[in-house]
Parts: structure tokens; sequence; C-alpha cells
């Protein structure tokens, strides 16, 4: 029974470490912006969808360089639009509008790029890897895709946080996060920092589609993905890069052992029509910590004055 | 704009829904066709839309439509969402001189829904291969069609084929099938059929559901992976397909023992795993791809005048040769009902009538174009499936390859199933079965 | 010219105290009523009844239900979906075990399975805030979503999961055609919205609006959070109960989980928040916006005997349909309301503004 367990637990980090790469792109918008984009998911689905049409014309490297390019755009083009009209509006009002703003991009990247299902080809093997087959009967499973997701990830965060730690840029937008107006009255433009960090995110984007879109497939359930990033975030706290990361670990090995170990109890107990608990479950999961930690393992405290 | 402005253009586009007036000359049938070209399933809801709208193109182009009367075809975007599916319908049964021929939803969701309209509308559904199994019964659902096949007969033709690699019904026992599902009334169709073949045959079986859309099944392949189930029948819909056959090859289960049901077995469905998908099997809706008699024709007709709604390569593409199936049966259906009531447009109930007395031949189905593709079907009202005939094919890693013979659902497992499925749902509808005559 | 307070003086208690203390606005809304009743069905055709008053009306009553907790009370919510199954799925057990149970009964019942559960899960509110409670609320809409798939007994052991409902009807009289669902779809919801409208007006009202500007004033002021909280949030599963309920009899006739999933949710915050947070006509307004702009836009290009392919239209439609959300927060971002608001304040003074 360990083999299993195991197996499921590192198959469940590495969905985890997924799962993060999609809340790393909610979490860098919201602590600069405040604006809780429920976007990225369709912005993921747009990126892939860039990605993979571009790669029909040109080699991969450059239809990433390109995608990045249209990213940009993009970003702007939501700055330009969208957020500076909204300056100063309340939360769910800007949460709306990107809900407004991934509609849009759902139905335009589908008219520029087509609804069909395109394929990434990263290059990386699909067939599994068995470790241990003498210690555990069939060894313990490895998806080598995974892997390498989780070391795109890893590099990833790194290259973010040199940007954020020691660049001029990157302090810029620590100052903005940790406060606006004081951040505005030194003499950095909000404008320019909101449209580095959307554009960042993009760039987010582009690994995470590109991740899943050679794991799935291009097509349109990528932005759905997005539902599955957001327990890993309110768990990490929405402000926090480590936590985003820690939240998708904690997400993915909890839900993937709950329908392997929890499930069949259930289904046993209460004679139910099949187990599927993994979709709920991640969401239970973030809410138990929640009522420990309301502001998430790493966000920040909320403090309260009247 | 100022906001009074504003709020004047709201009042006028919400205004302007409730006059769609419909223009129609009177020697037209209206056929519409719920379909969907965006969202999760558009790969696969695609393909079938262009067969049926290419089907009905054809028809109007090469025989001037049907006996003299003109097809118009409207077609209306669900995104495979029920209620969207309903409100296309309301919006579209009206239309034309006579009203909708029939529907076809291509989702089993929108087939229960439209199940308990098309009654009261007197308009016929056509659920080719789909809907409710229990549904062939037409003395209870008496304007439902599920031509060509129910889950019940495509769950049947996989077992038997299964035994029959095991070399006989009585191998099974002590076999473990695992079932991976779509999480709809679709995906549960089969359920009920496999769980009493289980119990015939002493197999053991073991149900996964998948979230739709399906993107996210790790946890279910990790549990066939453990569990080891001897096969793996999938019955999914969309991106749900080639996951599923990206995770088994992820996990290392050997795509040989994975079967699909015929909505799990198109070119969509195995391209993205591209090697991945190799010795993945499906049962066949009767037919398999390829371009037949009927392509000489698309192309003649259609496709060299540049009217094709598709790209020519793809026509001869599983989902596309499905859809132009479905044109066909529903286009014969209205012949045959043209046979009784004359050369005009035909209304839904007199549709209804042409479905349930669809006779094709060997000889007409050539004539149509589609020798190799159907075998003969006769539709009565006691089975409105019309054939339960069913082969399996194999990708392999180009093509699909057809790779069985012939089977047939077992009438003494299905039949009473079928019976009894209906016998419930007449008592809960307070439906008094029997057939209609007109 | 014609709404002007001036010269109605409140004499009474009861006149200070009513719902419309304005005239023209009491006869407003019973001139909109009547109309709804009586004129409507003159000339309504089956479309409009079945895909545009009905489902409007029913989704206005789930957002008025979403409009108590997020507008009155400000707590985010990404569940109503899984609230409106509830509904619906207490509401076809009692009609399918108890068949002689009046229909009313049974909508309600919808109601109050709905409430025990919103108050279940309303509980996390107490300690949760902000995006963090509407990200947890998705666990309530996920989890029933789930239960309703799995756990047999609810939908009656089908085997497709799916259920339907049989023959409708009220004190002996069938319910069938559209008109009559219409009709009594109609009563109930207007019923139920002057309750609602009336109810934030009280001293419970206050108390969320209270919680909602500021929590911790509120208690400190002697609200407990626990009583404001958790009866916003009952008062508001109940009202999204029955709308599931009627949904799920009125709409579709047979339904899957499926029909309650997380876009519900989300097409019902859309409504609330461009309707108008906090506003009962909102809701209504928000509702009609919601429902009939996609069917609008998906007709338009045929209307205009533009030939634009289905794919285009569809994708169209996604694309003006967020353009224009945004355009409206944008323009508008406190909703629908808002600019009834401004017109009645223009209408004040028309047609001398001075």
């Amino acid at each position: 029974m360990l083999g299993p367990i195991l197996e499921t637990l590192i198959g469940g980090l590495l969905t985890g470490v997924l799962y993060a790469l999609v809340a790393l792109g909610f979490v860098l918008i919201f602590k600069a912006s405040g604006v809780f984009n429920f976007a990225q998911g369709a912005m993921v689905l747009f990126a892939a969808l860039s990605v993979a049409r571009l790669s029909e014309k040109f080699p991969l490297p450059i239809a990433i360089v390109l995608a990045i390019g249209v990213m940009i755009v993009l970003a702007y083009a939501i700055e330009f639009l969208v957020l500076r009209r909204l300056v100063n509006q309340e939360g769910i009002v800007l949460f709306m509008s990107t809900l407004g703003v991934a509609y849009f991009l759902e139905g335009f990247g589908q008219t520029l790029w087509g609804s069909d299902i395109y394929k990434i080809d990263l290059g990386i093997s699909k067939n599994p890897i068995f470790l241990f087959e003498s210690v555990f009967p069939g060894g313990i499973l490895i998806d080598p895709e995974e892997v390498a997701a989780a070391v795109i990830c890893a590099i990833l965060v790194t290259v973010l946080a040199v940007f954020f730690q020691v660049t001029r840029v990157g302090r810029a937008l620590r100052a903005v996060a940790d406060d606006h107006q004081a951040a505005q009255s030194v003499g950095i433009p909000l404008n320019y920092i909101w449209l580095v960090v959307w554009a960042t995110s993009g760039i987010v984007a582009i690994a995470a589609g590109m991740i899943w879109g050679s794991k799935l497939g291009v097509q349109f359930s990528i932005s759905l993905v997005a539902l599955k990033a957001l327990p890993v975030l309110i768990l990490g706290g929405l402000t926090s890069i480590p936590g985003a990361i820690v939240g998708g670990l904690i997400i993915g090995a909890g839900e993937k052992l709950a329908e392997i170990l929890l499930g069949p109890l259930l289904i046993r107990w209460f004679d139910l029509a099949g187990g599927g608990i993994e979709n709920w479950f991640a969401y239970v999961l973030a809410l138990l910590f929640l009522l420990v930690r309301p502001q998430g393992l790493f966000g920040e405290r909320i403090i309260e004055r009247i | 704009m100022t906001r009074t402005n504003f709020g004047a253009v709201l009042v006028a586009l919400l205004g302007g829904i409730a006059f769609a007036a419909p223009a129609a000359a009177q020697n037209e049938q209206f056929i519409p066709h719920l379909v969907y070209r965006t969202g999760a399933y558009a790969p696969n809801g695609i393909p079938f839309a262009n067969g049926v709208a290419d089907y009905y193109r054809l028809v109007n182009e090469r025989d001037g439509g049907i006996n003299g009367v003109k097809i118009v075809y409207e077609e209306c975007d669900t995104g495979y969402a029920t209620d969207r599916g309903v409100e296309c319908y309301e919006r579209l049964k009206g239309k034309g001189p006579t009203g909708a021929a029939y529907f076809i939803p291509l989702s089993t969701g929108i087939t229960f829904a439209l199940t308990e309209k098309a009654p009261v509308d007197k308009i016929p559904i056509i659920s080719m291969g789909y809907g409710r199994s229990e549904s062939r019964d037409g003395s209870v659902f008496q304007w439902n069609f599920p031509l060509l096949g129910t889950y019940w007969t495509a769950a049947d033709i996989l077992i038997q084929h299964i035994a029959k690699i095991e070399g006989g019904m009585d191998k099974l026992k002590g076999k473990k099938i695992a079932l991976v599902y779509h999480d709809s009334p679709y995906g549960k169709e089969p359920i009920a059929l496999l769980t009493k073949r289980a119990q015939l045959n002493g197999f053991e079986t073991m149900f996964l559901p998948v979230t739709h859309p399906g993107v996210e099944q790790k946890a279910t392949w990790l549990q066939i992976r453990q569990n080891k189930p001897d096969y793996v029948l999938l019955w999914g819909w969309g991106v749900m397909n080639s996951t599923a056959i990206k995770e088994a090859v992820a996990v290392g289960y050997p795509r040989e023992k994975m079967y699909g049901v015929w909505w799990s077995g198109a070119e969509p469905d195995v391209r993205p795993a591209e090697d991945g998908a190799k010795g993945y099997n499906a049962v066949m809706l009767q037919h398999g791809a390829g371009q037949f008699k009927l392509h000489e024709d698309l192309k003649k007709f259609v496709y060299d005048k540049n009217n094709g709604t598709a790209k020519w390569d793809e026509t001869g593409e599983i989902l596309y040769v499905r859809g132009a199936i479905n044109g066909m049966l529903g286009i014969e259906a209205i012949r045959t009902a043209q046979k009784r009531f004359g050369n005009k447009p035909m209304t839904g109930e007199q549709v209804r009538w042409g479905i349930e007395n669809l006779d094709l031949s060997a000889d007409r189905l050539k004539q149509l174009g589609f020798e190799g593709v159907l075998k003969p079907i006769k539709v009565s009202c006691a089975d409105h499936e019309g054939a339960r005939t069913g082969r399996i094919q194999t990708w392999d890693g180009k093509n699909w390859k057809v790779s069985s013979d012939w089977y047939t659902a077992d009438e003494a497992v299905v039949a009473p199933m079928v019976k009894e499925t209906a016998a419930k749902y007449a008592a809960d509808k307070k439906i008094a079965p029997g057939c209609l005559t007109n | 010219m014609f709404y002007r307070e001036a010269g109605q003086f409140k004499t009474t208690y009861g006149s200070d105290e009513a719902i419309f203390p304005i005239v023209q606005d009491r006869w407003f809304v019973i001139a909109a009523i009547a109309f709804a009743v009586l004129v409507v069905p003159l000339f309504a055709g089956q479309y409009l009844y079945t895909e545009v008053l009905i489902p409007v009306l029913i989704l206005s009553l789930a957002a008025i239900g979403l409009n108590i907790l997020t507008g009155y009370c400000g707590q985010l919510s990404l569940g109503t979906g899984g609230f409106m199954a509830v509904g619906a799925y207490a509401a076809y057990n009692l009609a399918l075990r108890v068949p002689e149970v009046n229909l009313i009964l049974v909508f309600l019942f919808g109601g109050l399975m709905s409430m025990l559960v919103g108050i279940l899960f309303g509980v996390p509110s107490l300690r949760i805030k902000g995006f963090y409670l509407a990200v947890a609320t998705l666990a309530s809409q996920f989890f029933l979503e789930w239960a309703f798939a799995r756990i047999k007994w609810f939908t009656n052991y089908a085997p497709s999961g799916s259920v339907a409902v049989g023959p409708i009807e009220l004190f002996g009289i069938p319910i069938n055609s559209p008109e009559r669902k219409y009709l009594f779809v109609f009563i109930l919801v207007a019923v139920l919205a002057l309750t609602a409208k009336n109810l934030v007006r009280s001293r419970v009202g206050r108390m969320w609006m209270a919680m909602r500007d500021m929590d911790i004033a509120a208690e400190i002021i002697g609200i407990r959070p626990l009583h404001a909280k958790l009866s916003a949030f009952a008062v508001s599963s109940f009202y999204v109960g029955v709308a599931g309920a009627l949904w799920g009899f009125f709409r579709l006739g047979s339904w899957e989980p499926l029909a309650f999933d997380v876009n519900r949710s989300f097409q019902i915050l859309f409504m609330v928040i461009i309707g108008g947070l906090s506003s009962i006509l909102g809701s209504f307004l928000g509702a009609a916006f919601i429902v009939l702009v996609p069917i609008f836009l998906n007709q338009l290009p045929g209307w205009l005997g533009v030939g634009l392919s289905t794919a285009t239209i569809s994708h169209l439609e996604f694309m003006i349909f967020g353009a224009m959300i945004v355009f409206f927060l944008i323009v508008e971002p406190r909703g629908l309301a808002r600019l009834w608001a401004i017109a009645k304040e223009k209408l004040r003074l028309w047609p001398f503004p001075y």
C-alpha cells in the first residue's frame, strides 16, 4: 500500500506545481494592483493558442518570442482600456471587469486563432519512468512531462525572485505592492508598473499555457484550469509568491491522496455513484486552512482599523 | 454618450428581442440544427456540424431539394449547455412554413430536456447514437429516435468483443472492467447495462467519473494503475478523450486494453496523443472514416463550387461522415413522410411518422452513396433504434482501421432493460404507452 | 412635472413607513404588476414566455437572493448555483415522495432546505473575509454539485443521474401552458421581491448594511456578527433555493447537476453587479440584461441579414458581452439601478430644470 500512496503523493505534488504556475499569475497582479484577476485562465488559453498557432509557422523559440510580444500588447490593452478607467473602484468591480475581460479573451482568442484542438510539442518524452522497482511491486511512476514542468516552474520562480529583489523595476513593484499612494508620492509611475505586472503575468501565462497545452492539447478547456488555481491561491495567501508554490503543493498532493484514499471509503459508506471528490476537496482543504489562518498561509496579516 | 442616451439605447436594444419576424417562402422545409462550434467541445462539434450542413447543401444542389422542396437550414450554437440548447429549440421550432422538421441536439443533456418538450410541440428528436437508451421504446418515447444505436447497444457490443478476445462469455468471470465516464447523463448511461452484464457474466466493474470538461484525470488513472483492471471502457467527449489517452500513456496503461464508445473514437480524440494513442480501440457507430461514394457527389456539387463548410481533407473524418449520415437519415425520413402526405413541406408530426416508418434497404443506401457506410436500417414503433450493430476500430497511429467483425447487441439482455426503464418512465410521467398512427 | 413629491405629506407613521413612500412610485409598481398580469398574456407568444419572461423572472429572484448577501451584507459569494441546486433537488424530492403536497409548499420546502445548507456554509464567513470568502464559497458550489451527482437518493436512483418533474398542478389546476407557468412564477416572484424590499428596510436589513459597511464598527455598536451574517446567508439562500426550484420545475423540466454549475453562480453575480449592488430593482434589471443580451447578440446578425458563420457569431457574442460588461463597469460601476435613479432625479425636475 505504501508504494501507491507514495506514487500518488509524488504525482500530486507535481500536479500541484502546475496549479502553482497558474496561481503565480494571479498573485503577481493581486500583489501589485489589488485586482483579483479572473482573466488569468483566459490569458493562459490565449497564450497557449498564440504559441501553438505561431509555432505552426515559425520554429518554437521564435514563436515563444512572438507570443511574448502578443502578451505584452495584450497587457497594454488591458491596462489602457480597462484598468486605467477603473482606478479607485471597489475590489469587486475590478474583479467583475476581469471577468468581462475573460469573456472577451475567450471569444477573441478563438476568433483569432481558431477553436479546434492544437498541439504544442515541447519534445519531452511522454512515456512514464518507474523508480524503485525493486522496493515496490510495479515501482513508483513518474511522469517526465510533469518533472519538466516542475523544473520550468522552479526556474521561473527563481527568475521572478531575482527580478523582484535586484532590479530597479522589481524594487518599484515591491514598493507599489506595499503602498500605492506612498509609491506614487516618491515618483513611481503606477500605470507603468501595472503594465509591467500584467506583462509579467502574461509571460507566466505563456509558461503555464505551454505546459498545460503540451499536456492536454491546446483548446478551450485550458481556460478552466484557473478554477483549479483558486484554492491554491487562498490557501497560500493572495499576495505571496512562495504561498502560491506551497499552496500548489499542498492542494495537489491533498486532492490526489483524498481521491485515492478517501474516495473509495466514501463510496462504500454512502453507496455513492462513483468518487470524483478531488474537485471539491481542494476547496474544502483550503477552507480548513483558512479557518485557522484567514489570510492564507503566507498572506499578509489583515489589520483592521476603525 | 451621455447617460440618458445610453439608457435609451439599452431600452431599444432589449426591446428588439420580442420582434423576431420569420420570413419564409411556402415551398421550403425548415430544418434547425443545434451545434457547438465554440467552447470546450468545439473540436468534436465542428466536424459533425459540417457534415450535416454539407449534406443538406448537397441535396439542395444536386436534387433541387427533397422532391422539389428546398431545405432551409439554420444552426444555433448551444456550446453544449442545456439551457442554451432549450433556448435555441424554442427559438427555432416555429420557423419556416411548417415549423421545424426535427431536431438534432448532439448532447445527451439537451436530448433529456427536449424529450419533455417534443410531445407537446409535436417535433421529433433524432438523437443518433446518443440520448436515453430506453427511448428506443417508441410506444413510450413516441418522439425520440436514437437511431443506429443507443449506449446500451454500444456497451453490450464492447462486452461481447472483450469476451471474444478472452475466448468466450464464460471467460469474463473474475475479470475487472473499468468505465471511465464523463460525469453527465451521457457518461452514466452505460452503467446500468454494465452492472447487469456484470451480474450475468460474473465480471467485476469499476466506475470512475470524470468531471466536466475532463482535463483533470490524474487521480482517475492512478486508481486504474493501482487497481489494474483488465479492460478500460472510455465514455468521454471532447477534450476528455484525448486527456484520457494521454493519462493512460502517462501511467503506462496499455492502449490495446482501452475501448471507447463511438463518441470517443474519432480523429480529434487520438491526434493530440500522437503515437501514444496507437492501439487504442473504439466501437463504431457502423461507419468508419474515409471517403465513400457519397464524397464524389459532395465534391462535384458542393466542394468544387467552393460551398463546403469544411476543408476537403476533413470530409473523410469520422465525425464529418457521421454528420452526413445524420443529415441523410433526416432527409430520407422526410422523403418517407412525403410518400404518404404529398410532396410539400412536412410538419414535425408528419416527419415523425416518416422516421418511424423509415426503411432503408441496402439498394437504397447504395443509391444514396452510403454503401460501405451503413447497413440497412428499419425503424418501427417498437424499435426506434432501427439497427443494433457495430464493429470495433483501432487507431494505428495514422488512421482508424476496422479490426473486428460485426456484432449485434444481445436482445436477451437489452430488451428487458428497455422495457422496464421505459415502463418506469411512463409511470412517472403518467404516459399511456401506445403507438401513434399518424 | 409628473414625478413630483411636493404636496405629499406624511401624516401618519404608516405612510412614513410605506414601502413606496412616493405616490408615483406606488402607482408605477401597481401599474407594472397589472401590466405583467393582465396585458402581457394578451400578446405574448410562447417564445417570449419560456425563453424571456420566465428565465428573467426566476433569475431575478436568484439575483435578489445574492444581492441580499453580497449587496446588503457585503459577503461575496460564488456558491449561488449550488444553493439553487439544493432548492431544485429538495423540491423535486418532496414532489416525488409526497405527491399530495401543495405546489407552493414544495417550493417553500426547496427554499427552506437551501436555507439550512446556506447557514451551514455561511459559518466560515464569521472568520474569512473578502476574496478569501468568495473562493471559500466555491467549496459549497463544488461540494453540492458533486453531492447531487453522486448520492443516488437525491435523484431517485435514476440511472442517468438526470431527474424530470411530472405534471405540475396547483389546487387542481394543471400548470402546463407557458402562460400559466408565467403567471405562477410572476406572482411568486412578485410576492417574494416585495418581501425582500420590505426586509431590507427593516431592523434586520439595517443590521446587514452596518455589517457590510464596516463589520468591526457594527460589532462595537452591538450588532452580533453571528446573527447578522448567518441571517443574511439564511435569507439569501432561501431566495436562491426557491429560484432554483422554480428553475428546475418551470424552466428546465428535466435537469442534471450541470444545470447549476459554477457558471450559473457567475451569471447571477453578473446580474447583481450589472443591475446594481443593494438594489432589489437592480436585480430585475440585471437579470433582464444578462439573459437578453446574449440572445439578442446571437440573433442580431440574422436580423440584419449579415451572413456570418455560426462560429463567428458565437465568438462575437462572447467578445461583445465581455466588452459590454467592462464598458458598463467603467461608465456606471453602480449598475443599472443607479441609471434608473439618475433618470428619476432628472424626471423630478423635468421639464423645468430649475
